[in-house]
Order: structure tokens, then C-alpha cells, then sequence
């Protein structure tokens, strides 16, 4: 089972209630972090460091020597990683896509694989047995996207290998990096607030998500801050809303304190119980094992 | 750079005459106006190719500068990718042009006003 | 031509409220939303739309069936899996697609077409605030920052139009693309923060973005009182880079209450919390001053 927890407005709460499902799962389970630009699932989890690992992608290297300036590469690149200025062919790593166009066209061999660091994939392990995986994107790395595809190949392995049930804290927003975070998923929860932000973007996250035909769901965070909109959206929608997390102070100080949710008292405890029962049993009715 | 070894210049500009403004951009700029300095006649390179581009715009800018065939840039500002490729085609650029139209930009030149820079300006 | 940023690393840390409450403080100014992925300013702006456009950005490969000859190859080159063979034929998956072209120069039958894409949409409008520019990306496009670019320029060339010198902008969240791209020329980056471990931690990330990117910071300390202990950390975070904190505003509804009103914190009724913003905004007028600016000896166009 692969549970992919987004949303369309950053800081409602996917990483609260990633870390809480992953403590309360019954199932071995990994939790991996696609918000690599901002990472914090580790900072509740705490897992043990077990792998860090750089993960690179494969940018152009010029052998002069066999360069003959016929610009085959440069007339590909749609992205200006290598052009050819005069007589110099100038590479510019940090432009590449890793689309290895230039390597496959070059007549003369004239291209090597060079490396562009993208950031780090971490794995980790913690006291109560939860595997963690982590991509932490390299800050003045401008593209997330490849190093998510990469962290997502290493997520493939890890759950193949141990079949362990995935939980995924997503990036926000709908553009690229968070439409690859719910890819190949069982089933999508969306993480809100009742707020006229809050509904707007959840607005966004449902019609740019259910294009891919999964089992969607919601969890509404800071219920009873705002308004009855986001409520309302999800009946005219049918949005099923499996939970929903009061506003209260103590809750937000436990989480300042870097508490995880599900640990806080009973309550919250049984709450996020019956929160992963419910949300395994829509990935079972619509889907199949990791 | 003797002044007169220079040839041709390219201005980057809003349009095609020499009372258009000169554009402060060098990557997304609408184009070039480019004067031959002993006939002082012009012409005008679209600067179209590079502003399509989702990224890149700087270096395409570069190679339409290198295909113009002109010895200095006149322009507002050049971000640094941009200045590594305008290195490679040996132009040199004078940066910081205040708000002005083309025409007094090339007189501005030959009298000699504008010096040339030794590093993108960002 | 001056330009506040108001940035955060971390999402919901009041980005957008902030901003709203600037823009009703601010005298004159243009406002621009530069969160493309999902903007919110609109909802307390209200924006009347005067003009719009589609936001053309890369390229899309359609494989034309009648030319196709199975041979594979494209299915084959594709680095990013966008190309998969269903129902017995090959086909682009656009989403996936990166518009990297080599599909289309290594197809021996030439029978990919590479078009122009449309990735979203930008607005020119007109806010009680005054003038705005904003955009909506199109869901799961990429985020380039040529997006952000644009609405920068559109941005600036109001302003100049009009005879404004102050832009106000909404920025991202994260530290991608993006946010990068909306801090060039900034002459100040506003960074949001909380006080807990992401909050703190996600600081630290976007404030060495800045500092990478040689972009003056400032921070701004929200939910302040949710805890002492990381509000100090934040504090000697500060002290240590030599940010300036230009204020705290508590764990408060007040900003959701506002929003909910569809207006700023600093509008409708005085507030201890809006008189809050009010000092801060303040407090940011000597870090927006290009004398300022001079005097670090730092160039700014």
C-alpha cells in the first residue's frame, strides 16, 4: 500500500499527520519525505542515519579534442546546457535537464557523462522500527523534479524488497514536483484547513489530482479555525472527510516541541488509528500492495 | 579595445529604429540594432528566439550577438551566464546604459562615453 | 525600483496574509503574486481583471500514429518514462514529458510533432490596493521560475508606467526555482518563520539561499509565543548571520479572521494584532531604502 499525504496549500499539516500515521501503522512501513526542498519529516521521526548518500544527475562533459564545432548538440538542447558561441562550445551544467540528447546525437563521441549534484538521499531506521527515506535538495539547486524521480526509484527498492507499506509527505502546491509525489499511489490524502486559503487550494490539489483516478480523501487540520467552506466543498464533491484535527493550542505546542501527533494523549492516538484502518481499507478496495 | 578597431556595435533595443528606447535587457531584450560604424547604416537582429525560451534566453542572446557579427555590446545589464557566453564570442560589453534612445546611445559611443565592464553587472 | 520579497522556506507561515497587510499600509506600490502554484493573494485583493494572457513555456511531443512505425526508439531515449506503448501504440504522457526534443530528432519515420505549451495563465488587474500582478500554473507543470520572471517584469513595467517605485510581491514556498528566481533584484527578502524544528530548519535553508544569492534578509518571527525555546534558536540563528528579526506576531486567529472577511489584518477594525503589523511594516521602511542599499555598498538597478 502506497499512501501518498498532500495538499494544495503549504502548512496544513501533511508532515503532522505523515508522522503520526507512520507511528501508529500496523503494517511495516516506510516513510519517505518527497518535500525535498524542505524536508522535515525526519525533524518527529528522528530516525537513526543508516545511508547518505549524494544523488547526481548525468550532465555534459567536452572532450576537445574530439570536437570538430559541427554544433549538432548545441541545435538539440532545448535548454542551453551547451551552445555554441563563435567557436567555443560552451557547456553550462546547471541548465541540464539530464535528457542525454547531446551524447546520443554528437557524431564524434565528443560528449562525456559528467555529474551535477542534485542533493542527498538519506535512509534511515527509527527505535520503533520505521524505515525513513529522505531526498534533501542541494540549496541553490533550482530543480527539484529530477531528484525526486530519483529518491522515488530508491523508494521502489526499499519497498519491493521488505514489503513494507509507503506513506509519502508530499511537497505542496500542484505544479510538477507535487503531481510526481502522488504518482503510482493507492490512494491521495489531502491535508486542509478550514480557511478561504485553505479551500481554495484544496480546490486546486482535487482538480489537478483526480485526474489520475485514485481514491481521494481529506483530513481537515485547525477544524473549527475558519469557515464551513471547505466542509461544504467536500460534501458538493463528494470528499470523503476521514478526520478532523481541533484547533488547539496544546496541539500546535507539541508540535513546536517537535511531538508527534499520535503520541500527544489517547485521544490523538485512537484518532490516527482509525484514521491509517480507514485509509487502508480504501487502498485495498481500489488497489494492491507496494 | 582601440576605438577604432570597432566596426560594429549592437544596442540593445525595444525596436528597430534609432528612436527607439534602448532596452536595460540583454537576454529578453526585443532585439538588436546593429551599426556598421563607417557607413552608419543599420540593421535590426529579433531578439524573438531567445525570449521563447523557458530558460536560456541570456546564452541564445549570446549566440545571436556572435552571429551579428559586431566587436561591442551596448546594453543595461548581462546576468553571468550570459556574460560567459559573450566571453567566448571575444564581444566586448559596455553595461549600465541609463534610459535613452539608440541613436544617442551610438553617439554617446563614439564620443566615447561609456566604458567597457569587467564583470556581469550581477 | 524597489522590490520586498516575502518568502519563508516553510509553507503557512502567513506569506500571503503578511503581504495583504503590507499592501493596505503600503501608499504606493504595485502588489504581485508570485506563489503561481497556488496563489491566495486574490482572496483578500479581489482583483478586477483588465487583462490576461497565456503563459507559453517549453515544449510538448505528440507521436502522430498514421507516420509511427512501432519501431520503439522513441520509448527507448526518453529519460523521463514519458513515452509508453498502450493499446499496441506508442504515445507521449504529458505530464511526463520534459520537452527535451530528442524523441523528435531521433525518430527514423520523423513522426513527432513538437508544439508550443501553454502552462497557465497571467493577470494584469486592479485591486483596492491598487495594481496587480498575478498568474495561475496550470496543474502539474513545472515550475521553472520563467513564470515568476514574467510577472516580475510585468511587475516593474507597471510601476514605471504609473510612476510607482515599490513592488510588493507574495512569494513561494521552498527554495527551488522559483523562490530564486522571484528574489532577483529584490531589495529586501522578508523570510516568514515559526518557532518550531521545520519552522527553524527551514529558516536556515532559505536564509543561505539569500545569503548564496546576495539578497538582503530580514525575518520575521509568526506564531511567536508557540515556543520559547526555538524562538531563542531563531534568535541566535539571526544574531549569527546578522539578519535582522523585524518583529513578532503571536499565535493569534486574527489573521484567519480577516481572511475569513476577505480583507487584511491591518484593515476593518484596530486589533492589538494588526497594530502589530503596523510597527513591523514600519520597522521595514529603513531595510526598503536604496541609501540604504548604497551605503553596503551593493548594486542595485
Amino acid at each position: 500500500m502506497i499512501l501518498a499525504v498532500a495538499s494544495g496549500k503549504g502548512g496544513t499539516g501533511k508532515t503532522m499527520v505523515s508522522d503520526s500515521l507512520a507511528s501508529v501503522w500496523q503494517h511495516p512501513v516506510l516513510a519517505v519525505d518527497l518535500d525535498v526542498e524542505e524536508p522535515n519529516l525526519g525533524l518527529f521521526l528522528r530516525p537513526e542515519p543508516v545511508r547518505d548518500e549524494a544523488a547526481c544527475l548525468e550532465v555534459p562533459v567536452l572532450d576537445p579534442a574530439r570536437c570538430n564545432l559541427c554544433g549538432a548538440c548545441a541545435q538539440l538542447c532545448q535548454f542551453k546546457a551547451i551552445s555554441l558561441m563563435g567557436a567555443q562550445l560552451l557547456v553550462f551544467p546547471d541548465m541540464c535537464h539530464g535528457c542525454g540528447g547531446c551524447m546520443r546525437v554528437c557524431p564524434q563521441g565528443a560528449i562525456q557523462k559528467g555529474q551535477r549534484v542534485l542533493g542527498r538521499v538519506e535512509t534511515g531506521l527509527t527505535a520503533s522500527g520505521i524505515r525513513c527515506l529522505t531526498g534533501r535538495l542541494r540549496i541553490g539547486e533550482a530543480m527539484s523534479p529530477p531528484l525526486i524521480a530519483k529518491v522515488r526509484q530508491h523508494l521502489r527498492a526499499m519497498a519491493d524488497e521488505a514489503a513494507l507499506d509507503v506513506i509519502i509527505d508530499a511537497p505542496p502546491g500542484v505544479s510538477c514536483q507535487a503531481m510526481m509525489a502522488v504518482q503510482d499511489v493507492n490512494v491521495i490524502l489531502l491535508v486542509t484547513e478550514p480557511t478561504p486559503f485553505g479551500l481554495h487550494d484544496l480546490r486546486l490539489a482535487w482538480q489537478a489530482f483526480r485526474s489520475l483516478g485514485k481514491p481521494m480523501t481529506v483530513v481537515i487540520n485547525r477544524a473549527g479555525l475558519g469557515d464551513e467552506g471547505v466542509q461544504s466543498f467536500c460534501r458538493e464533491m463528494g470528499l470523503q472527510v476521514l478526520m478532523e484535527i481541533p484547533f488547539r493550542r496544546e496541539i500546535a505546542e507539541h508540535y513546536a516541541r517537535g511531538g508527534v501527533l499520535a503520541e500527544f494523549d489517547e485521544e490523538m492516538r485512537d484518532l490516527f488509528t482509525g484514521l491509517a484502518r480507514k485509509i487502508a481499507a480504501m487502498a485495498g478496495a481500489g488497489g494492491h500492495h507496494a | 579595445m582601440i576605438l577604432s578597431s570597432i566596426r560594429r556595435i549592437a544596442i540593445t533595443s525595444e525596436g528597430p529604429t534609432l528612436e527607439n528606447a534602448v532596452d536595460p535587457r540583454f537576454g529578453r531584450a526585443g532585439g538588436f540594432v546593429v551599426v556598421d560604424l563607417e557607413s552608419m547604416a543599420t540593421s535590426y537582429v529579433d531578439n524573438d528566439s531567445s525570449q521563447v525560451l523557458a530558460q536560456g534566453a541570456g546564452i541564445q542572446a549570446a549566440e545571436n550577438i556572435a552571429n551579428a557579427g559586431v566587436q561591442v555590446l551596448l546594453t543595461g545589464q548581462v546576468g553571468p551566464k550570459a556574460w560567459t557566453a559573450l566571453q567566448a564570442t571575444g564581444v566586448r560589453v559596455a553595461q549600465g546604459i541609463e534610459p535613452m534612445t539608440v541613436g544617442e546611445a551610438i553617439a554617446r559611443f563614439k564620443a566615447g562615453g561609456f566604458a567597457f565592464s569587467d564583470a556581469p553587472v550581477r | 525600483m524597489r522590490e520586498l520579497v516575502v518568502i519563508s522556506g516553510k509553507g503557512g507561515n502567513g506569506k500571503t496574509s503578511v503581504t495583504a497587510a503590507f499592501a493596505y499600509l503600503a501608499e504606493q506600490k504595485v502588489l504581485c503574486d508570485l506563489d503561481v502554484d497556488a496563489p491566495d493573494l486574490h482572496l483578500i485583493a479581489h482583483p478586477a481583471l483588465r487583462r490576461s494572457g497565456p503563459f507559453l513555456s517549453g515544449n510538448l511531443a505528440e507521436i502522430d500514429p498514421a507516420a509511427c512505425a512501432g519501431c520503439g526508439i522513441c520509448h527507448g531515449v526518453c529519460a523521463y518514462g514519458a513515452i509508453q506503448k498502450k493499446g499496441g501504440r506508442f504515445g507521449v504522457e504529458a505530464a511526463a514529458c520534459e520537452g527535451c526534443k530528442v524523441c523528435v530528432a531521433l525518430c527514423p519515420a520523423k513522426a513527432i510533432a513538437f508544439h508550443d505549451r501553454c502552462c497557465g495563465t497571467w493577470f494584469e488587474s486592479e485591486t483596492r490596493f491598487g495594481h496587480m500582478i498575478h498568474a495561475q500554473l496550470d496543474p502539474g507543470q513545472e515550475n521553472s521560475g520563467k513564470l515568476v520572471t514574467l510577472l516580475k517584469a510585468k511587475a516593474r513595467e507597471r510601476a514605471a508606467l504609473v510612476g510607482l517605485d515599490l513592488i510588493l510581491s507574495d512569494g513561494a514556498p521552498g527554495i527551488g526555482c522559483p523562490v530564486i528566481s522571484s528574489l532577483s533584484q529584490a531589495t529586501l527578502a522578508l523570510l516568514a518563520t515559526e518557532p518550531t524544528p521545520s519552522g527553524l530548519h527551514d529558516l536556515k535553508r532559505v536564509a543561505e539561499l539569500c545569503q548564496g544569492l546576495r539578497t538582503r534578509s530580514a525575518v520575521l518571527i509568526n506564531k511567536a509565543d508557540l515556543s520559547a525555546e526555538y524562538q531563542a534558536a531563531i534568535h541566535a540563528f539571526c544574531d549569527a548571520r546578522e539578519i535582522p528579526v523585524v518583529g513578532h506576531l503571536p499565535y493569534d486567529a486574527a489573521m484567519t479572521t480577516a481572511m475569513v472577511r476577505g480583507q487584511a489584518v491591518t484593515e476593518g477594525p484596530v486589533t492589538p494584532f494588526g497594530t502589530r503589523v503596523r510597527r513591523i511594516w514600519a520597522e521595514l521602511q529603513p531595510l526598503l531604502e536604496p541609501a540604504w542599499q548604497a551605503r553596503s555598498g551593493e548594486h542595485q538597478s
